[in-house]
């Protein structure tokens, strides 16, 4: 199962942090500060993926944006690495930049749950995803 | 929002930490006032002062107030200002019973709502947050919402994940019932999303409750051949880069993994289908995209792994393996990463084993290539798997020669799996003590201490190699520069064996002294204080270089250490080398008795290091079983390595460096006393009795509480009383180690001859004692008439695999039915005399071998069991003492006499009783306590 999600930038800056099970805030701090750490010093020609405490995360880069995923060590590695693509290849984030997502923030979180939910992944399918957040929308 | 937006420039505009402070303050100020303000806010600005507040908070600042609001927001009518709300509460939750029960109201009127908007919200809510109490309110709602007929379908989605979340919390408020047959059909339904979610809910339920579940089995199956045999096009929405429904075909699979094997007629759809998505690797791609080529091979690893998961195919096994060789050589470093790790796993697959190790080259090349550490990890991983006898020689080389560069953050696991590797595949120990000091030379640092402890270990309890270990580790001292830990075990071997290549005039005793002391001054204090004891043994081994020894140890430098413990060593091995005769020298510094067999203390901690299943290694059962199934490939052990390999059944639990067992008797080099018989490993015969049981058996005659027995695994205690004829005796056996022992089975033995006399009455005890816990046995104990031997109490258990068998003697002695008689001089000596026959009475006339205390003696007659007379013996410095046997056939009175003769260090006992046995006993008993 997905233990958290993070969007984070280059300096560290989170963008968006959902977790799926209970940490306290101190402890978050610090899981955001070494995925941080362990993500920003791979390079290209590294695997996607890295053992992290007792889990690991798959990430990937995209511009300036870190997409990470903490997974349990026996989930599919690919399988959490295409979500991610998934999650980020949405209509609804077509053009988005960085700051987007700043001044969206709480309607992020609502892409988040349309696609992953109790740390499991709920929907996958771009076309139901774009038309249920296109209704959402028009509830504004 | 604008006044959110306009809210987050500012932020962003603050050139640093402090005005970004000043603002927030500024903005909380304001949100405070606005909620505290007699107008009452309409939904739209309460939307947007929260909002706010969870924006602030989401910067890493304290909010401690807007929760009321956030709550109000619940249960406004529009989806906007509910969703801020929800999304408020989801990342702020606390638990805050008041508020706890105002949002489960709302929660509560949403769910019950019928508009599917608010319901999602709802149960994203829950799923969020997923605390007890709202698993209480709500855990047996859910189902019902899930299964209903009329919900709708991104409803049922949420309903879903959001009960998974509940179960996961608090399974026991999520009771199974007659919703789970429905909610496996889920796996029909028409809309893919629900099946999607619903996939993941039955996966949990089912590792739980796999009866329950597992009609879910062949559902899974016909859906996933529905999508891995459907055109690219056909699923439409859930197509990702021409791939169908890739996460639910991978969620699907690891749904399989929770059961075994299915029915043949099941079984041959998914053979079916694991076959199709075998061949689909081998297509030409539909797309340059690596979108489709990661979203193939995510199914088609999770296909391995059920593939590896059901392990009885052996045509898939391999043909998963040719798929992985080739992914060992894709350009795609993610899927070298996946390929090395999965074969991993199919390396301890008998059908695979084989088929894994031809791609040796390309993984000891991947080792020595990859840029990425943590691939060469995985390089190490995979070698370490696929290692066994035929290929140990090449894969310890290159793992060494790979040390030389290895990262620093991977070096010490490396050298515990070469550790283990070369003592697991020795045929030949020579090369085992090569490896192990090349390891120390090569990564000395990294080195644990266990490692080179083992190494010693090892070199002890076999005396095949100590010859060869010597010469070993004095070739490898000459270097001008070694490692600490290569004087440690150079220093160990060479005082236990240094006289084995003693005769070679190139390493006479005195060379062997200069070459270690040349380094003594180089080493810590550990160091030095083993070479000190090194020292000493060659005092003992070689009286030649006695002088020379003597004369370093009387050095200032030692004998005025500034540190004590070598100042101690230097001072006592000084006066022991000077008063001590040969004999005792020989005595005292005698060579190391075998260490007890146990786990290999190397495999332990790469286990603590690794956790359990990354070390397991199923390379012993897979010898077991493929002697029928693959012809046996590997030949049968020859008489020589089966001496060094440990019993395969010893190693079925992944204990695969279990250490060698000695064959036959052990070593007769200080192991003279070694009867416990641990390596026995056929349940019927019982074990000598335990060296020491003598001894512990005589402390037993005059008390009755305290340690019996007691080795590396096992402690046994008594606790008895006694009662005329009759006795009830305590034991307790305790598990020293962290390991439960399995088939725990005590046994009382009485000989043919003691049986009629004696009678023992026991109930069996658990067969499974678990690690550091203690059980115990009540022996109820009557005796008919009088008897001389000792019952054996047998006690055989396996441990981590290996069998274990101890006996020992089990102190019911003659004496334990005495009852102390009181009786006057005159009345004593009537008696003395009327037990004149010379058949009554028996005379020991012994030397003392303990000093001659008289309290310590008269406490020992008044333990033996009998009354102390005072006052009765003309000369003072006698002991009388009077009392009477009980069996249940007859009565037995006995009169006792101790002369002590404080002169000559000698005792004179004389007993008399009625009958000749008895007197015979319990002289031998008492004698033996003086």
């Amino acid at each position: 199962m997905i233990r958290f999600i993070l969007i984070q930038n280059r300096a560290g800056k989170t963008r968006l942090a959902k977790w799926y099970m209970q940490f306290d805030d101190d402890e978050k701090q610090k899981l955001i500060e070494e995925v941080h750490a362990v993500v920003t010093v791979r390079d290209a020609k590294h695997t996607n993926f890295v053992e992290f405490r007792n889990f690991k995360i798959i990430y990937r880069r995209y511009a300036g944006l870190y997409f990470c995923i903490c997974v349990d060590v026996n989930d599919n590695n690919l399988a959490y690495l295409e979500a991610i693509h998934n999650f980020v290849l949405n209509e609804y984030f077509h053009n988005v930049c960085e700051l987007d997502l700043v001044f969206n923030f709480y309607k992020v979180y609502t892409v988040v749950d349309e696609m992953f939910l109790a740390g499991e992944i709920r929907e996958t399918s771009q076309t139901k995803v774009l038309k249920q957040l296109l209704m959402l929308q028009s509830l504004e | 929002m604008r006044g959110l937006a306009v809210f987050i420039s500012d932020i962003r505009n603050c050139k640093s930490k402090e005005a970004e402070i000043k603002r927030i303050n500024k903005e909380l100020a304001n949100i405070r006032s606005k909620f505290k303000g007699d107008k009452a806010l309409d939904g739209y600005s309460k939307k947007k002062y929260v909002c706010k507040l969870l924006f602030i908070f989401l910067l890493g600042h304290d909010i401690d107030f807007g929760h009321m609001e956030a709550v109000n927001l619940l249960s406004s009518n529009r989806y906007t200002e509910k969703q801020i709300g929800y999304l408020f509460i989801s990342v702020l939750v606390n638990s805050n019973s008041e508020l706890i029960r105002l949002i489960n109201n709302a929660i509560k009127n949403d769910l019950a709502s019928r508009n599917p908007t608010f319901m999602g919200l709802a149960l994203h809510c829950i799923a969020s947050v997923g605390s007890r109490e709202m698993a209480e309110a709500f855990a047996g709602e859910i189902p019902k919402v899930l299964v209903a007929g009329d919900t709708m379908d991104s409803v049922k989605q949420s309903a879903a994940l959001c009960l998974l979340r509940l179960y996961r919390t608090s399974p026991d408020l999520v009771p199974m019932g007659d919703w789970t047959s429905r909610v496996v059909h889920l796996l029909n339904d028409q809309h893919l999303g629900v099946v999607t979610a619903a996939t993941s809910l039955i996966t949990t339920l089912a590792q739980k409750n796999p009866e329950e579940f597992k009609t879910s089995v062949s559902l899974a199956v016909s859906r996933l051949s529905r999508i891995v045999t459907s055109a690219s096009t056909d699923l439409q929405d859930y197509t990702y880069y021409f791939v169908p429904a890739p996460w639910l075909s991978v969620k699907l699979l690891r749904l399989l993994q929770c059961y075994p094997p299915p029915d043949p007629a099941v079984r041959g759809r998914l053979t079916e289908c694991l076959e199709t998505i075998l061949n689909k690797a081998q297509e030409p791609p539909k797309s340059k995209k690596v979108q489709h080529s990661n979203a193939k091979n995510a199914v088609l690893f999770e296909a391995i792994s059920l593939i590896i998961h059901h392990d009885s195919e052996p045509n898939l096994l391999v043909r998963a393996c040719n798929q992985l060789g080739q992914f060992l050589q894709h350009r795609e470093t993610n899927l070298r990463y996946l390929a090395l790790e999965s074969m991993c796993t199919l390396a301890s697959s008998e059908f695979s084993h084989e088929a894994v190790k031809t791609h040796i080259e390309t993984v000891i090349n991947a080792l020595k290539t990859e840029r990425d550490v943590s691939v060469r990890q995985r390089a190490v991983d995979l070698l370490y798997a696929m290692c066994d006898r035929s290929n140990a020689p090449q894969i310890v080389a290159e793992m060494l020669s790979y040390l030389e560069t290895a990262d620093y953050s991977i070096r010490e696991e490396i050298v515990l799996k070469v550790a283990i590797l070369a003592e697991k595949y020795a045929v030949d120990y020579t090369w085992y003590v090569d490896t192990i000091l090349n390891l120390i030379r090569i990564a000395g640092d990294y080195v644990s201490e266990e490692v080179w402890y083992r190494v010693i270990q090892i070199v002890i309890n076999r005396d095949d190699v100590q010859g060869c270990a010597a010469k070993t580790v004095f070739e490898a001292l000459q270097a001008p520069a070694c490692h600490e830990n290569l004087v440690k075990v150079g220093g160990y071997i060479l005082g236990e064996f240094g006289n084995l290549i003693a005769g070679d005039p190139r390493s006479s005793p005195l060379i062997q002294f200069h070459l270690l002391h040349s380094k003594f001054h180089l080493c810590s204090v550990p160091t030095r204080a083993l070479l000190l004891s090194t020292y000493i043994k060659f005092v003992n081994l070689f009286p030649e270089v006695k002088p020379t020894i003597q004369d370093v140890l009387r050095s200032d430098s030692q004998l005025r250490n500034a540190d004590v413990e070598l100042q101690q060593r230097a001072v006592e091995y000084l006066r022991l080398s000077t008063v001590a005769s040969t004999d005792i020298l020989a005595t005292v510094l005698e060579e190391m008795p075998p260490f007890p067999e146990r786990e290999s203390s190397i495999l332990a901690k790469l286990k603590k290091k690794k956790g359990p299943s990354t070390v397991t290694d199923l390379e012993d059962t897979k010898r077991d079983r493929s002697v029928d199934v693959n012809g046996g490939p590997e030949p049968a052990p020859a008489s020589t390595s089966a001496v060094s390999t440990p019993s395969p059944s010893a190693d079925l639990l992944g204990l695969g460096a279990a250490p060698p067992a000695p064959a036959g008797p052990p070593p007769s080099s200080g192991g003279s006393g070694l009867l416990v018989d641990v390596f026995s490993d056929s349940a019927s015969v019982v074990a000598p009795l335990a060296p020491g049981s003598e001894d512990n058996f005589a402390r037993f005659v005059c008390k009755n509480n305290g340690v019996l027995f007691e080795n590396q695994l096992l402690q046994i205690g008594l606790k008895s009383e006694f009662r005329q004829n009759l006795g009830r005796m305590f034991i307790f056996y305790g598990n020293k180690t962290s390991t439960q022992f399995l088939n725990f089975t005590p046994t009382l033995i009485c000989s043919d001859d003691l049986q009629p006399n004696l009678n023992l009455q026991t109930k069996p005890v658990d067969p499974t004692v678990e690690g550091g816990a203690q059980v115990q046995q009540v022996v109820n104990i009557e005796c008919v008439s009088d008897f001389t031997e000792a019952p054996v109490l047998n006690i055989q258990f396996r441990y981590g695999g290996t069998f274990q068998n101890v006996s020992v003697q089990l102190p019911i002695t003659l004496n334990k039915f005495f009852q102390p008689t009181e009786m006057a001089s005159q009345d004593f000596f009537q008696r003395w005399k009327q037990l004149s026959n010379p058949q009554q009475e028996v005379q020991n006339i012994f030397k003392a071998k303990h000093p001659m205390d008289t309290e310590v003696t008269k406490a020992k007659i008044i333990g033996f069991g009998s009354a102390l007379l005072e006052e009765v013996d003309p000369n003072p410095a006698n002991f009388v003492g009077a009392g009477i046997i009980h069996t249940k056939t007859t009565q037995i009175g006995c009169l006792l006499r101790l002369e002590p003769n404080l002169q000559a260090q000698m005792y004179r006992l004389t007993l008399r009783t009625s009958k000749e046995a008895v007197s015979q006993r319990l002289c031998e008993l008492l004698s033996a306590q003086f």
